[in-house]
């Protein structure tokens, strides 16, 4: 069984510092910060609230750019691109999974799962079926014409999931996808989650604040004051 | 890169109140603006419409109308006489000079109101020059008589105008021996009488004006070369529809400017009502404009599909207005027509292209209301707007 955490980085954090500034004082968040992901890893953060773990994700995933240091992604370094590049970058490599799953209310999950199609040179014909596909795999093809309104909090969810995967990323950030669900609803996202990275190769990088959550992934950082912590370290079962 | 169309008709389903009460503003000025179009429209119309491409009419040199023209009857008999002029088939000049004067008269119904009337003295003949226009009730004129002839726009609008009925003027009474129909001209909305009958009783010698037909219109210039050559006459000939096409110039320029000076002051408004419309858009989908660019649509994506929607939103205003406008086509109005002072009766014309330009003042109204707001929405930080959600 391969050493995923040995593959080759998809991911490079070098002297990372980010500070934010509100008015004239700047509120420092993360300094220093030297992170490394490889390709095919389930990586989770974690850490107290407000320490900076959706500022990492943020960084990584080219929404938002380090007061200093160097991002690499896919071979990208990001510190070379402007707002346009960016995010022709975000629509290409990244799938991003949010807390509040952020569907569209007025789109149904087909539409909603569409979007990022949109952005690609695929035809109608084509967009219908990489969307078909992937509600298959989330396993909502009978939902296809509801709205976000019209399903549940979890299988709001996986539509978001389905739209994060749709144009085919190499790499998913999920911002505690399972904050807002139920037990039974989360264990479910975290088995889709987990399949991704597992069948689909997707490297994973997913804040949370649930251990059973962070027991899915194969290393689990911890940030605290701005300094990455290694907690858990396992070979892939 | 474009969102679909229908993320923007929903949302402004899914806000119909709203959308409902900016689009009413707009329909308004859309409204506006139409009628004001069409009344300007109706008014060209009915003076363009009034008088023949073949016909001149011959004023005083330098007179500006044939209110403020007098013609001798010397230079009247030169005039006619010229070869320019076509001759009937009794062989005799198709000219015939009349006299104009306004009276005042009480409209139907309202004691408290009455309206300058253009009191035409034509030939018995008067047909004869303006074949277009024919006689609708009663009999025509018979020579010397104290009788008028009302045109079909003024027998129920004013007292007296009436078939059969008597009207008082200069001092006597004249009974309407007919009524005629002028093709929705200017004519309608004239009194005429016999010219020999009306210049005692209005105190006139002169004439006001001498209505001819040329053997060719090309031949105007013959025309006014020769009566500028004769130092016996000061007269200015021109052709007749051109005549009252510049009269309606001046009035139809005047309620163009009134009515979009309203229109204006009106759009002012509901631009603001489309502004604070589609800032409360931007507003309240923070965090779906968040996302739509953290997956990767370009800024000015964004930009442009909150253009599209105020657009939506104005368009559904202005073709509400159109809708609004519409029973008002055909409706009959009068004005006074400045350039004469008499009254003139004519109706809204709503017109296809006058609907078109409604349409496309809603669309500029929504791109001016929706660019800011759109602008701001396209500029977010990806990173702030998402916490914010
Ligand atoms: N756009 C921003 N402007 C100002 N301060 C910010 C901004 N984003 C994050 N911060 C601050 O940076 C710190 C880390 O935020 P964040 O990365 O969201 O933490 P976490 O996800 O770990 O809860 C917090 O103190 C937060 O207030
Ligand atoms: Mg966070």
């Amino acid at each position: 069984m391969e050493n995923l955490a040995a593959g080759p980085p998809i991911i490079t954090l070098r002297g990372v510092s980010k500070t934010y500034r509100r008015d004239t004082i700047a509120v420092p968040v993360l300094a220093a910060l030297d992170l490394d992901v490889a390709a095919g890893e389930f990586l989770a953060l974690m850490g107290p609230s407000g320490s900076g773990k959706s500022t990492i994700l943020n960084l990584v995933s080219g929404i938002d750019t380090p007061t200093a240091g160097r991002v690499v992604v896919a071979g990208v370094d990001l510190g070379g691109l402007d707002n346009a590049a960016l995010a022709a970058f975000r629509a290409r490599h990244v799938g991003f999974i949010f807390q509040s799953y952020n569907l569209i209310p007025v789109l149904t999950a087909f539409q909603n799962v569409e979007l990022p199609l949109l952005l690609t040179a695929l035809d109608r014909r084509e967009r219908r079926q990489h969307v078909l596909d992937v509600l298959e795999v989330v396993g909502l093809n009978d939902r296809s014409d509801h709205f976000p309104r019209q399903l549940s909090g979890g299988q709001e969810q996986r539509v978001a999931i389905a739209r994060a995967i749709v144009s085919d990323p190499s790499l998913l950030v999920a911002d505690e996808p399972t904050g807002d669900l139920d037990a039974a609803s989360a264990a479910e996202i975290l088995d889709l989650i987990g399949r991704l990275n597992r069948e689909f190769g997707k490297t994973v990088v997913m804040v949370t604040h649930d251990p059973r959550a962070a027991e899915r992934a194969h290393r689990v950082l911890h940030l605290d004051k701005g300094v990455l912590v290694e907690a858990v370290r396992r070979e892939q079962p | 890169m474009r969102l679909p169309l229908q993320y923007n008709l929903r949302n402004l389903v899914v806000r119909r109140t709203m959308t409902l009460m900016t689009a009413g503003g707009i329909a308004l000025v859309v409204a506006v603006l139409v009628l004001t179009l069409a009344l300007a429209h109706g008014f060209s119309a009915t003076l363009v419409a009034t008088g023949r491409a073949d016909n001149a009419i011959v004023l005083r040199g330098g007179a500006t109308s044939e209110m403020m023209s007098s013609l001798s009857r010397d230079s009247a008999r030169i005039v006619a006489a010229d070869p320019a002029v076509a001759r009937g088939p009794d062989g005799e000049p198709l000219a015939q000079p009349e006299m104009v004067v306004l009276v005042n008269l009480l409209r139907r119904g309202d004691p408290d109101a009455s309206s300058n009337v253009s009191v035409r003295g034509v030939d018995p003949q008067v047909f004869a020059l303006r074949p277009d226009i024919r006689l609708r009730e009663g009999r025509m004129l018979r020579p010397g008589m104290d009788e008028v002839l009302v045109g079909r726009k003024l027998d129920r609008r004013f007292e007296g105008c009436g078939l059969g009925e008597t009207l008082h003027m200069g001092g006597r009474d004249w009974r309407v021996v007919g009524t005629f129909d002028a093709g929705g001209s200017g004519f309608d909305s004239e009194i005429w009488g016999d010219r020999e009958a009306f210049l005692p009783a209005f105190d006139r010698v002169e004439y006001s004006s001498l209505t001819l037909r040329l053997t060719d219109p090309a031949r105007l210039a013959d025309l006014l070369a020769r009566l500028e050559a004769d130092p016996r006459v000061r007269a200015e000939p021109q052709i007749e529809r051109e005549y009252y096409r510049l009269q309606s110039q001046q009035l139809a320029g005047v309620i163009r400017a009134l009515g979009l000076f309203l229109v204006v002051v009106m759009a002012a408004g509901a631009v603001f009502g489309a502004l604070n419309t589609m800032y409360a858009a931007v507003g309240s989908r923070s965090r779906e404009i968040a996302t739509l660019l953290a997956l990767g649509f370009p800024p000015r994506s964004i930009l442009a599909s909150f253009l599209v929607e105020s657009v939506l939103l104005c368009l559904i205003g202005g073709v509400l207005g159109c809708l609004l406008a519409l029973p008002v086509h055909g409706v009959s109005t009068g004005t006074t027509n400045w350039a004469s002072f008499s009254e003139v009766a004519f109706e809204f014309r709503i017109s296809p292209g006058i609907l078109a330009i409604g349409l496309l003042a809603s669309v500029v109204l929504g791109l001016v209301g929706g660019y800011f707001p759109a602008r701001a929405a396209a500029r977010r930080t990806v990173s702030e707007a998402l916490r914010a959600g």
